[in-house]
């Protein structure tokens, strides 16, 4: 009885539940090199695919001649749209409703786009045959700008489309426009801006990004003509929802998919939708008989698969001459591509973007967005945040500084006049959301104290003057953020992809033995679900983590999810986690009051074992109670201790968190560096508070990357110009900053467990943040906005703008 | 294409095996021997995610052709363990500090850093950072990555010490 004397505390600590800084279990594969990535499969005849891919932006397809390919040793099958057509799988639907070339139909309309597939024995023979399918093209006027997209003379760019009036979000207004979503009240909005004191206006760009992960998108796609079973492995971020399109398109039955993603090689929403690689090796199993794997070089990713952002933003706030904000209107410029292959919530085309009033008290507020196609890649993913969350805080964080500027408020003080109170919480913002807990307040006050704000604006007037003088060539900037998330979609009511409910699930079964396995409809890409979700269920079952296995993305055998996106696993899949371990512990209850001969509301739960109020000597362990399970169960009730749960979130969750950067920029050379990064967020309840340092950590230098470099630089021809690492920007250890970490916890109220999620927070605030210093440390010589990326060059130029330096 | 036959040691094992001349080292490794601990992540030797130890240098494999690697000791991310199969000192230093998340960079980056102490057995931060540059991670900042080097250095050192 050694264990019953030892303290409640020593047996939590054993749990590693809730709080533990426990590490990972995946590390111990990763480690070693024993991770099971999609590159790392090979089944016996196994043939591999290779696009063609158009070099033009936008061009005519007049002939393909695939005969050289095919007398080439090696060479099995050349596809093209027209060995599709028969199937009706040369476009397939995209997740935001519209429809995507599988294979060019006719035209081509954006570089890298998939011409024809290739698959041969091996990656060298079928990147040899690549070379010699001959394409004819007819080369088409490119249209790369979205502000000329819907010009009376604009070419046309889905012939497809050319004449449908109507679109999946509504009427079109013009051949290239894709939609347009409102939300708010445009004339409250108006009425607030007309008669305001002070009104700033400010067009912000968000630049088009990518999230390259470092592993590539890819699969392996085995048809079982003998069952009629396809297996399909691959690097798939919503695994169920795979299965489901597969079904829908394919023809298949959806109980002869079994969709299974591996270890993932890291996502950030790169690897959330359906790509004609997929498709095309669907298709080269079926015709050929054996397995065909299609894994994507770099340039294909950065060309062909999954950009972010490009959201062109015009917005007006207006405000009292004391700088409280009064209205808020934005405009936004969306461009989408060549196909709308967003993966938001059918109803949101424009994502979560509503969000743009931020953390602030805005009493009415207006949003229009026009998509429109332009000749570059489709996707418009969300990029290391909830849907259009990034781009939203941007906007409203930079509005901000706008305002303070024009107001000759600090922009530390204008956010303190205007950041909801605690007491507004549950708060209704002006464009329809109900933000669920914060405490903005604190967090802020604790971030500008734990930096000493006054002090660095303090040194920054003295680093002034001193520049002045001629003392110095550096100057020194301070940016300030506050944002606020909406992550966890999402309430089904409101959210589902292509008609699937935005829920997630969890399915336990706790072995006789006392240790358990639990399944989730989620997937991780390096978030460390095997340890995070096993810690929920040690705290909630009282079986310790390490006695837990996690096992996700394998749709045989996992419960139906949506998949890891959008900050959704913990808020929802986390939730399942949850409720699916309450049920262990009701019946477990159950049990032991049968075994203890007490009734089931004498009992108590005690970390790990259930004692009888009054006498806790008596009691019953979860390991006892997991054996009884199957062996000794009240009479009528079924044997074993299993439970699923699928959550249905009754609202969104809002981490927030307050940034604070300091940089230094040499004006003659534009060099700018981080000097300091404090990052505080309040993401609710902290399950590993290891992972969410991590978490910050990983978020913050793409952030960084963000702001300080990445750039996906089309030419007026539709030339991707920096398809490589060389040229698109992604952050050494070198360029990369030590960041300062904190938190304070305010739980989400309708969360099981009060979690909210972080993964994405620090992207969503890093980048405002890193853009406000820059924009700050010229603040003082009247700039208020200059877009980013926030390169050495750019930079440069507008200290040469200012006459700063020699011209 | 007429194939060579190339010899070569692998974490301590001869293989030989016949390849084109063309055949980069990488696939060399991840097709023909079966080791997949080293990841491409960008086929133009910029994500280090390819990284093997050649001769007792790093090395980008996706930039080396098999036909060079004839009569080389290669060591991969799998012979880095000891023979026991106790871990490396820093591969146990990036579970401890979490270096790692995803995990698809790790086994370059380890590999680089095992070098990296071999040159340097007491580096700096800055002087990690910059050994490290031609690694990229894309999901921990570098913090960790640098902290887990510093701390198996440490540990490689004080061991060194205790043996003589």
């Amino acid at each position: 009885m050694s264990a019953e004397i030892e303290s409640a505390q020593a047996r939590t600590q054993k749990l590693e539940g809730l709080g533990t800084r426990r590490k990972r279990v995946e590390d111990v594969r990763f480690t070693q090199g024993k991770g099971n990535y999609i590159d790392d499969l090979k089944l016996p005849g196994m043939l591999f695919g290779d696009f063609v891919r158009s070099p033009y932006g936008h061009a005519r397809v007049k002939s393909i001649n695939k005969d050289a390919a095919l007398e080439l040793p090696g060479v099995k099958a050349v596809l093209t749209a027209d060995d599709l057509k028969p199937l009706k799988l040369h476009w397939m639907p995209t997740l935001a409703g519209d429809v995507q070339a599988v294979l060019a139909d006719e035209k081509v309309l954006f570089q890298g786009q998939e011409v024809a597939f290739v698959v041969a024995a091996d990656r060298y023979i079928a990147a040899d045959a690549v070379d010699l399918v001959e394409v004819e093209y007819e080369e088409l006027p490119a249209l790369v700008d979205p502000t000329k997209s819907m010009a009376a003379d604009a070419p046309v760019l889905r012939d497809d489309l050319k004449d449908k009036t109507s679109g999946a979000h509504g009427p079109r207004k013009h051949h290239n426009h894709v939609f347009t979503w409102e939300v708010g009240d445009a004339e409250g909005t108006a009425r607030a801006l007309r008669d305001a004191a002070v009104v700033a206006k400010e067009r912000i760009v968000y630049q088009r990004v990518h999230p390259c992960p470092l592993e590539t998108c890819g699969c392996v796609a085995s048809m079982d003509k003998v069952n009629g079973h396809l297996t399909m492995w691959g690097t798939f971020q919503a695994p169920h929802a795979v299965r489901t399109v597969a079904s829908l398109i394919s023809g298949i039955p959806e109980h002869k998919i079994r969709i299974i993603s591996p270890d993932i090689g890291g996502g950030f929403g790169n690897k959330v939708g359906v790509y004609p690689g997929y498709i095309c090796s669907i298709v080269a199993s079926i015709v050929l008989g054996v397995p065909v794997k299609w894994v994507e070089d770099r340039m294909e990713n950065l060309q062909a698969t999954a950009f972010a952002r490009d959201y062109h933003m015009t917005g007006e706030i207006a405000a009292t001459r004391d700088g409280r904000v009064t209205g808020l209107r934005c405009h936004v410029l969306a461009d989408h591509g060549a196909f709308d292959a967003c993966a938001d919530p059918t109803k949101y085309p424009a994502g979560f973007f509503s969000i743009c009033t931020g953390s602030y008290d805005i009493p009415v507020a207006y949003v229009t967005v026009d998509g429109v196609y332009t000749n570059k890649a489709p996707g418009g993913v969300a990029y290391r945040c909830s849907f259009r969350v990034t781009e939203a805080s941007y906007f409203i964080e930079r509005m901000i500084d706008v305002l303070a500027r024009k107001l000759d408020i600090d922009p530390a003080e204008i956010r303190r006049r205007n950041l909801i109170r605690k007491d507004q919480f549950p708060y209704q913002s002006a464009l329809g959301w109900e933000y669920d807990s914060g405490d903005y307040q604190t967090a802020l006050d604790k971030a500008l104290n734990t930096v000493g704000y006054a002090a660095l604006r303090d040194e920054q007037r003295r680093d002034r003057d001193a520049f002045r003088r001629g003392e110095t060539r550096k100057l020194m900037g301070i940016g300030v953020s506050f944002f606020t998330e909406i992550v966890g979609a999402g309430p089904i009511k409101n959210c589902d992809i292509l008609g699937l409910g935005m829920f997630d699930s969890c399915e336990i079964r706790v072995h006789p033995t006392g240790s358990a396995i639990a399944r989730l409809g989620t997937i991780s890409q390096g978030q460390g679900h095997a340890t995070t979700f096993a810690q929920i269920l040690a705290s909630e079952v009282g079986i310790p983590a390490a006695n837990i296995t996690v096992e996700e993305g394998d749709t045989d055998t996992a419960p139906y999810g949506l998949g890891t996106y959008g900050s959704r696993s913990t808020p929802v899949a986390g939730a399942a986690t949850a409720m699916a371990g309450r049920k262990i512990r009701a019946k477990a209850q159950m049990i032991a009051a049968y075994l203890l001969e007490v009734h089931d509301d004498d009992l108590e739960w005690d970390v790990d074992r259930f004692r009888v109020k009054g006498a806790p000597e008596r009691s019953k362990t979860m390991t006892e109670l997991a054996f009884a399970a199957y062996n000794n169960v009240p009479p009528g009730m079924e044997p074993g201790l299993e439970a699923v749960s699928y959550y249905d979130p009754p609202n969104m969750t809002y981490p927030f968190g307050a940034y604070v950067c300091v940089v230094d920029i040499d004006v003659d050379t534009g060099v700018t560096e981080i000097r300091r990064f404090y990052a505080l967020d309040d993401c609710g309840t902290r399950i590993n508070p290891m992972i969410i340092e991590g978490q910050v950590h990983g978020g913050l230098t793409e952030a960084l990357a963000i702001a300080m470099g990445q750039e996906m630089e089309y030419d007026e021809y539709g030339n991707l110009k920096n398809a490589s690492l060389l040229d698109f920007f992604l952050p050494t250890a070198v360029e990369t900053p030590n960041w300062e970490t904190d938190y304070t916890t305010t739980p989400s109220p309708h969360h099981p467990i009060g979690a909210k999620g972080v993964g994405e927070s620090p992207n969503v605030g890093g980048v405002s943040a890193i853009s406000n210093a820059v924009n700050d440390a010229f603040a003082h010589l009247g700039l208020t906005h200059t877009q980013m990326p926030h390169d050495h060059w750019r930079v440069w130029k507008t200290a040469q703008r200012l006459g700063l330096t020699a011209a | 294409m007429a194939k060579m036959h190339i010899a070569l040691r692998v974490n301590n094992r001869q293989v030989e095996t016949l390849a084109e001349p063309r055949m980069l080292l990488i696939h060399l490794l991840r097709e023909e021997l079966g080791i997949t601990g080293p990841h491409i992540g960008c086929d133009t030797s910029h994500c280090g995610a390819c990284t093997v130890d050649m001769n007792g240098k790093s090395v980008k494999s996706c930039t080396v052709f098999a036909a060079q690697a004839h009569g080389a000791e290669i060591i991969t991310i799998e012979g880095l363990a000891g023979a026991d199969g106790s871990l490396h000192p820093l591969q146990e230093a990036f579970r401890e500090h979490h270096g790692l998340q995803c995990g698809f960079c790790t086994p370059g980056m380890i590999t680089r850093a095992y070098r990296l102490l071999q040159e340097n057995p007491n580096p700096s931060e800055a002087e990690i950072r910059h050994g490290i540059a031609g690694n990229l991670c894309r999901c921990t900042g570098y913090q960790t990555i640098v902290r887990a080097i510093r701390a198996a250095a440490e540990r490689l050192t004080s061991a060194k010490e205790a043996a003589e």
